[in-house]
C-alpha cells in the first residue's frame, strides 16, 4: 500500500545567536492510510519542531514531505491552503489553541468556511454534527471557547480538525495537558473517530502509557534524529535504545509488565 | 460583570462619559439651540457674560452672541476630534498590522515611513498641509490624521508581533485561513485594546491640534471654532478677557472630559482581561 505521508531527509535548524542550532535532522518515516504511528522522545527532542514541519507551518532546510503523493513542500501558497483540509494539526495546549474571542461554532465554521461551499445554514448543521461526533452537546455552539473545561476545548479542537474531512491530523502531545480520565475519554474519542473515517494519526508524544493505548508504530525522536522505530508492542517491551528504556521506564505500570 | 457595570465602578469614567454626552447632546442640539448662523451679528459689541438674558455669556467685538459660539464650536471640535482620531486608529492599525505580520521588507519599509512621519514635528506637519492645501474640515481632518497615526501604528505593530506566534495563530493557518484575514480578523482585533487606551489621548491631542490651527487662522472660514473664539478675543485681552477665558474653559472641559472616559474604560476593560 502506498504511504499517506513519505517524511524524507527532514532537517530544520534554528539560529540561536549567529550560529545554527539543529533542532531536527535527517529524520524518515511514514505513515499509512488509517494508521497511527506515534512519535515519542523526551523534552527538546524537536517532536514539536516536527509536529509543525509535517505540517508546514515552518520551512525545513532540507528533505521532503510526500502527501498524498505530492511533495507539498513544493505547493503555491494558495494549493497549499486548499491541501490543508486533509492535513490537521491538533495543538497541546487547548487554552490559547483558539481565538480568545471565538465560539465554539466560528471555530469549527471557519474551517468549513474555507474548504466547503456550504450556506450558513448548512454549516451550522454541521457544526452541530460534528459537535456530537466529539460527544459534545451541540446546545454549547454558540458558548465561547473561554466558558469549556480544557477537556471540552480539546473536543473541540478534534471537531475543528475533523471539520475538512482530513486524511492525517497531526497531534502534538494532544492529550499531554489534561488529566488522566480526561486523557483516556478523548483517547478513546480519537481511536472511534479513526474507525469511522479512516484518518491516519502521527501523534506525538513523551508519555508511552498513551502510545501503548493508540499506537500502532512508534518512532522514537532523540536530539532530532529516530533513534528507534518498530511496533508499538515491540518498543514498549523490548525498548533498545537508552532513549526509548528511560522512556518505558518513566512509566511505572509499563515497567511492571515489562517485568 | 459586564463592561458597564465595570465602568459604574470607576469614578473617573462616570466624571469623563458625563461630560461627554452632556457636550454630545449640546452640541448636536445647536441648531435648535441657536438657529441661524453663529457667526452673524446678534446685538451690542463687547457685552459683558451675565449682565444680557438674551445674550447670556455675553458678545465679542462684531456682536456675535459668544454663546452660541461655544455651542455651536462644541459641533467643530468635537466632529474634527473623533473623526480624524478614528482615521488615525484605523490607519495606524492597517500599517501596523501589515508591517508585524509580513515582517520582513514590508515591515522595513512601513516602518522607515512610520519613522519619517514620526521625526516630523505633528503639529507643523498638519500646518504645513493646511496652509498648502487651504483651510476646510475636510484637509483639517486629514491633516491632524496624518500627524497622528504613527503612535498607533508602532503600538499595534508591537502587539502582533507578540500575538503572531500564538497558537491560535498557527491553528488558523492550518486550517489553511488566507494571511490577510488571518491578520485582519485573528490578530488585529486582539491587539486593538492597548491601541483603544491610547485612543483618548490621540481625541485630545486631535482637539488640541484643531484648536490651535483654528488660533492660528487656519481652521475652516466658514464655521466657528473654539481656537477661532480664542484668537478673536486675544485682541481685546485686557478689556474683555471673558471672549477667550470662555471658550478656553470650553476646551480644557472637553479634553478633560474625553481623557477621563479614555482612562476609565481602559481601567474597565484591563479589570476584564484580569479576571
Amino acid at each position: 500500500m502506498r504511504p499517506l505521508l513519505q517524511v524524507s531527509g527532514l532537517t530544520k535548524a534554528f539560529k540561536r545567536g549567529g550560529r545554527g542550532v539543529p533542532a531536527v535532522q535527517d529524520v524518515s518515516f511514514d505513515i499509512g492510510p488509517a494508521e497511527t504511528l506515534a512519535l515519542v522522545g523526551p523534552s527538546g527532542s524537536g517532536k514539536s519542531t516536527l509536529a509543525r514541519l509535517v505540517t508546514r507551518l515552518i520551512e525545513p532546510d532540507g528533505g521532503s514531505i510526500l502527501f498524498e503523493g505530492e511533495d507539498i513542500l513544493r505547493l503555491k501558497p494558495k494549493a497549499m491552503r486548499a491541501m490543508r483540509a486533509r492535513l490537521q494539526i491538533v495543538f497541546q495546549d487547548p487554552g490559547s489553541a483558539f481565538n480568545p474571542r471565538a465560539t465554539v461554532s466560528r471555530a469549527i465554521a471557519d474551517s468549513l468556511k474555507i474548504h466547503t461551499g456550504f450556506s450558513q445554514g448548512e454549516r451550522r448543521t454541521r457544526v452541530r454534527d460534528l459537535l456530537e461526533r466529539v460527544r459534545l452537546n451541540p446546545d454549547l455552539a454558540e458558548r465561547s471557547i473561554h466558558d469549556l473545561s480544557g477537556g471540552q476545548r480539546q473536543r473541540v479542537a478534534i471537531a475543528r480538525a475533523m471539520a475538512s474531512s482530513p486524511t492525517l491530523i497531526v497531534l502534538d502531545e494532544a492529550v499531554s495537558a489534561l488529566d488522566v480520565s480526561v486523557r483516556a475519554e478523548i483517547l478513546h474519542l480519537l481511536k472511534r473517530l479513526q474507525r469511522e473515517t479512516r484518518v491516519a494519526y502521527l501523534f506525538i508524544t513523551h508519555d508511552l502509557g498513551v502510545v501503548r493505548a493508540i499506537a500502532d508504530r512508534v518512532a522514537v525522536l532523540d536530539d532530532g534524529r529516530i533513534v528507534e522505530h518498530g511496533s508499538a508492542q515491540e518498543i514498549i517491551a523490548t525498548p533498545q535504545s537508552p532513549t526509548a528504556q528511560a522512556l518505558v521506564a518513566a512509566v511505572p505500570r509499563l515497567r511492571l509488565q515489562a517485568q | 460583570m459586564s463592561l458597564a457595570q465595570r465602568i459604574s465602578r470607576a469614578p473617573e469614567a462616570i466624571a469623563g462619559i458625563t461630560i461627554l454626552i452632556c457636550l454630545m447632546l449640546v452640541a448636536l442640539s445647536a441648531p435648535l439651540l441657536f438657529p441661524g448662523d453663529p457667526l452673524a451679528i446678534s446685538g451690542t459689541p463687547l457685552l459683558r457674560p451675565f449682565v444680557d438674558a438674551t445674550h447670556w455669556l455675553g458678545t465679542d467685538r462684531l456682536g456675535r452672541d459668544v454663546l452660541a459660539g461655544v455651542v455651536h464650536g462644541a459641533r467643530t471640535s468635537l466632529l474634527v476630534g473623533l473623526v480624524s482620531a478614528a482615521a488615525a486608529i484605523v490607519l495606524g492599525s492597517v500599517v501596523g498590522t501589515l508591517a508585524g505580520f509580513a515582517g520582513g521588507l514590508l515591515d522595513e519599509l512601513l516602518m522607515r515611513v512610520t519613522d519619517a512621519f514620526q521625526t516630523v514635528p505633528g503639529f507643523l506637519m498638519a500646518l504645513a498641509f493646511v496652509s498648502t492645501i487651504g483651510p476646510s474640515l475636510m484637509v483639517v481632518v486629514t491633516a491632524i490624521a496624518l500627524a497622528s497615526w504613527t503612535a498607533p501604528a508602532r503600538l499595534v505593530r508591537a502587539e502582533v508581533l507578540s500575538i503572531r506566534e500564538r497558537d491560535y495563530v498557527a491553528s488558523a493557518r492550518a486550517i489553511g485561513m488566507h494571511p490577510l484575514k488571518i491578520a485582519f480578523r485573528e490578530i488585529l482585533p486582539n491587539a486593538l485594546p492597548p491601541v483603544l487606551g491610547l485612543s483618548a489621548i490621540i481625541v485630545a491631542g486631535a482637539i488640541l491640534t484643531e484648536a490651535a490651527l483654528s488660533f492660528l487662522g487656519l481652521g475652516d472660514p466658514n464655521r466657528v471654532t473654539w481656537g477661532g473664539m480664542i484668537a478673536e478675543g486675544r485682541a481685546v485681552l485686557r478689556s474683555a478677557p471673558f471672549l477667550s477665558i470662555i471658550p478656553g474653559v470650553a476646551l480644557v472641559l472637553t479634553v478633560l472630559g474625553v481623557y477621563l472616559a479614555g482612562e476609565g474604560l481602559v481601567e474597565a476593560t484591563s479589570r476584564r482581561s484580569r479576571a
